[in-house]
């Protein structure tokens, strides 16, 4: 664990990352505290530009509404999307992917070909279609996302199993009378995690763009402040305020950037031999 | 080439000391190490696993890894200090003036590039020759270096190429510019024990045709006596002893040195093995496997390999059984099929009344209880994140022992095998290579096995840790009165375990007896080869009448 930190603190931007999306943490956790009042709420004149008082610091909307309260709000939802479709996508695809990898034969092939027609359909079309027929919510908006981002996960632990099935303490685990649910769970899903949890620290950005780009187009929760949403609201009126695209733009890429330098971090880490030459 | 006086050095290294990065093992790879390299003459540089020797010669080329780097010391070469030379200087030198050959053939040859290709990047590197000429030398390199057919070798891909031939490319590519210096680091350990024998001819060949000083760096003592001419012992990065092969190897004066000699299983010509009269516990009957790739929707031809075909045997109780045979010859896929980790397309293996090759399910999980094996890589082996003492339990678990009385067990195993109790709740890599070793045979040994196959259990050990674990294997049999299938490419190790030897090549049994029967007075000329080629034998056997 020490050895890890050490590795990880050697990559700076990973570093900032961190730093970035414990931030983003922070006021998403304190939000209810920061600003009691409901981010819907009408606080103050319309367009009140930004830095102009200093209890509204990021100014108003179009509805007078609090932007920065917005803000605090929008990253609650951005990451409970972010990591419970994430987390549902794992769910999704580390099973099949094992057990695909380790049958292999016509098992493989059924799972694979299942997988590939997934991978085929556009990811946005499809996440746009399944919210579009479930209506628009949290659960609908999660479930949409983990359906369209589970088949790499599924293809890189199949890979992984692969190569694991061939090594020689996973056939010692067979000699020795050990089922294969045990051998799978046991010996050869515990050595997977390392790129498993590379890959899952970028699906969480990547759902939460997806997230953002459904709300922008009006299929977000119509009950949850989302940066998505507050960006398509603000589209209509960009050249009188611009304010209200900018800072939810700027939050999106600052916690999706974040985690992009983390992932980047934790395969440094956690593939030390991979890891970049002279670092 | 310069001409040169034969005893003049032409490369020294003085007081060379490398520093590893922090929290290494010990702080310098190479510690203090002096050493002079004579033109027209072969100094071997031994020593183990982690002793520095390749990192000495990785120093002279510039080829550290990225923490290691030359903390005192230098390397003079005609009156240059290769450890200070800017990268321009050292290329110059590199490939030029003195060359180097690796160990593993097929990395070291880019598998996309025809050989011809590989052999002309190296003038074009400095600069020399015209295209047309540059192929036309390396059709010349090429038959100098004792390859069949040049001419279609030189068009060929590595992957086309066998092992040995490989080497002679990469052998040929270092002799491109006619280097003064050529260092050849373990040239010959990924390479089969006939195949090894020409390659060390070849190289001595040359190093007498050209008048070239050789560093050879190699970890094994048989080599040495086949071709060095000086030999430099090294040990924890420092030199230990040095001289000439013949006083090293006859009159050794370093301790390590001694022990390094003694740990090499010796080829004695009139050991008596007992025969073994006992029960047959392991029966096999024409065994037959064959692999099938290729074909397909598409045809092309398919690729058949007969890896084994009607093998049989019989195994007694408490006898050990080698199996030996080079790199393709289906020793690994006999023992492989022993146990089932693969299906073998016919015949038996007969065991307490069973057919272990027929068996399947639930039965054949309870038969497998009875047939344990040992691998060969201590490193990939063992789960990387399981504990020990988990790791040797897991087997009696599965068969429903209690936990708590297979956790015992494992604590009595490990102490077995010359392990601390301790070392249950501690993770693999946190062992050595020998180590490790001895806690795959507790593992073998956890579900009380009758028979044990041990595939290569050895051949990734150093030599002194090879005979500890064969030493080990030798009483632990004895004890529990075990049965042991011992498949290995070395004979020497073969000579000093076996009861019975069988020999394989390309899928058959080619010769079954008595040990010395096979070593003192071998039937097929296979085997004959096989044992003449073990490096050192000449040697030996001159020293032993």
């Amino acid at each position: 664990m020490k050895d890890f930190w050490q590795r990880f603190k050697r990559n700076r931007g990973a570093v900032i990352g961190l730093i970035i999306l414990a931030l983003v943490i922070l006021i998403a956790v304190f939000a209810p505290i920061l600003f009691p009042q409901s981010p819907w709420k009408m606080v103050q004149r319309p367009f009140l530009p930004p830095f102009e008082r200093d209890a509204l610091l990021l100014g108003t909307d179009a509805l007078g509404r609090n932007v920065m309260a917005g803000l605090a709000y929008g990253a609650q939802v951005s990451l409970i999307i972010g990591l419970i479709s994430t987390v549902a996508s794992l769910a999704i695809g580390i099973p099949l992917g094992a057990i695909a990898g380790y049958f292999g034969g016509f098992v493989d092939d059924a799972l694979m070909r299942f997988t590939e027609f997934f991978q085929t359909v556009p990811n946005f079309a499809l996440a746009i279609v399944l919210v579009a027929i479930f209506e628009p919510s949290v659960e609908s908006i999660i479930g949409a996302i983990a359906i369209v981002s589970w088949p790499p996960v599924a293809r890189l632990v199949r890979g992984e199993v692969l190569s694991l099935r061939s090594r020689e303490y996973v056939e010692a685990a067979i000699l020795s009378g050990q089922r294969n649910s045990t051998i799978i769970l046991k010996q050869i899903l515990p050595n997977t995690l390392s790129p498993i949890i590379v890959l899952a620290s970028l699906m969480v950005a990547t759902a939460i763009l997806l997230e953002s780009s459904l709300s922008f187009l009006g299929l977000g929760d119509p009950n949850l402040m989302s940066w998505g949403y507050m960006i398509g609201a603000a589209r209509t009126v960009i050249r009188q305020a611009w304010w209200l695209s900018l800072f939810p733009g700027v939050a999106i890429i600052l916690t999706v950037l974040s985690l992009n330098l983390i992932g980047e971090g934790l395969n440094d880490a956690l593939n030390p031999r991979l890891s970049r030459k002279g670092k | 080439m310069t001409f040169q006086d034969k005893a003049s050095p032409i490369l020294t290294i003085e007081n060379l000391q490398v520093a590893l990065p922090e929290g290494a093992d010990r702080p310098f790879a190479v510690d203090d190490v002096s050493l002079t390299l004579r033109a027209g003459e072969i100094l071997c540089i031994v020593g183990e696993s982690g002793s520095g020797k390749s990192m000495s010669a990785n120093a002279m080329m510039g080829l550290l890894p990225d923490l290691v780097v030359p903390s005192g010391g230098k390397i003079m070469f005609d009156g240059m200090d290769l450890l200070t030379l800017s990268n321009a200087e050292r290329m110059e030198v590199r490939g030029k003036r003195i060359a180097m050959i690796f160990q593993e053939p097929m990395s070291a040859l880019n598998p996309l590039m025809r050989v011809e290709d590989q052999i002309a990047e190296v003038f074009e590197a400095h600069g020399l020759l015209t295209p047309k000429e540059r192929k036309a030398r390396a059709v010349e390199l090429l038959t100098e270096v004792g390859i069949p057919d040049p001419a279609k070798a030189a068009t060929a891909y590595p992957f086309q190429l066998s092992g040995g031939q490989r080497q002679r490319v990469v052998i040929a590519m270092a002799l491109a510019l006619e280097p003064d210096v050529l260092i050849a680091d373990e040239p010959t350990t990924a390479l089969d024990v006939t195949t090894q024998a020409q390659i060390l001819e070849l190289i001595a060949d040359l190093q007498k045709s050209h008048g070239m000083a050789v560093m050879f760096i190699t970890h094994d003592f048989g080599v040495v006596a086949e071709i060095a001419d000086r030999v430099a012992v090294m040990q924890f990065g420092k030199i230990v002893e040095q001289g000439t092969a013949d006083d090293v190897l006859k009159n050794p004066t370093h301790d390590y040195t001694r022990k390094l000699l003694a740990a090499i299983p010796k080829l004695d010509p009139n050991a008596v093995f007992e025969p073994i009269k006992s029960k047959t516990i392991l029966e096999v009957i024409a065994l037959t496997k064959t692999y099938r790739s290729g074909g397909g929707l598409f045809g092309g031809p398919e690729r058949v390999v007969h890896a084994v075909q009607d093998v049989n045997f019989r195994l007694g109780v408490g006898e050990t059984l080698g199996v030996v045979g080079e790199s393709g010859s289906g020793k690994s896929s006999v023992g492989r099929c022993l146990v089932r980790l693969q299906d073998p397309d016919s015949g038996s293996v007969l065991f307490a009344g069973d057919d272990m090759a027929k068996l399947s399910g639930e039965n054949l999980r309870a038969a497998r209880k009875s047939v344990q094996m040992i691998f060969q890589d201590p490193f990939s082996s063992l789960n990387p994140r399981t504990k020990v003492g988990k790791i040797i339990s897991e087997g009696p678990i599965a068969h429903g022992v209690k936990p708590s009385v297979a956790y015992e067990k494992a604590r009595e195993l490990l102490e077995l095998v010359g392990l601390d109790k301790s070392a249950f709740d501690r993770f693999p890599h946190e062992f050595s290579g020998g180590q490790r070793q001895r806690i795959g045979i507790a593992r073998a040994l956890a579900l009380e096995p009758k028979v044990i196959i041990a595939d290569e259990a050895v051949s990734a050990l150093d030599v002194s840790i090879q005979a500890q674990v064969l030493d080990l294997l030798a009483e632990l049999k004895e004890r529990l009165n075990l049965s042991l299938v011992f498949i290995t490419h070395d004979l020497r190790v073969a000579a000093k375990i076996c009861d019975r030897i069988a020999v394989m090549q390309k899928g058959r049994v080619v010769e079954l007896g008595p040990t010395q029967d096979v070593f003192n007075a071998p039937k097929s000329d296979y085997t004959r080869a096989l044992i003449e080629a073990i490096p050192g034998r000449a040697q030996e056997l001159e020293a032993a009448s």
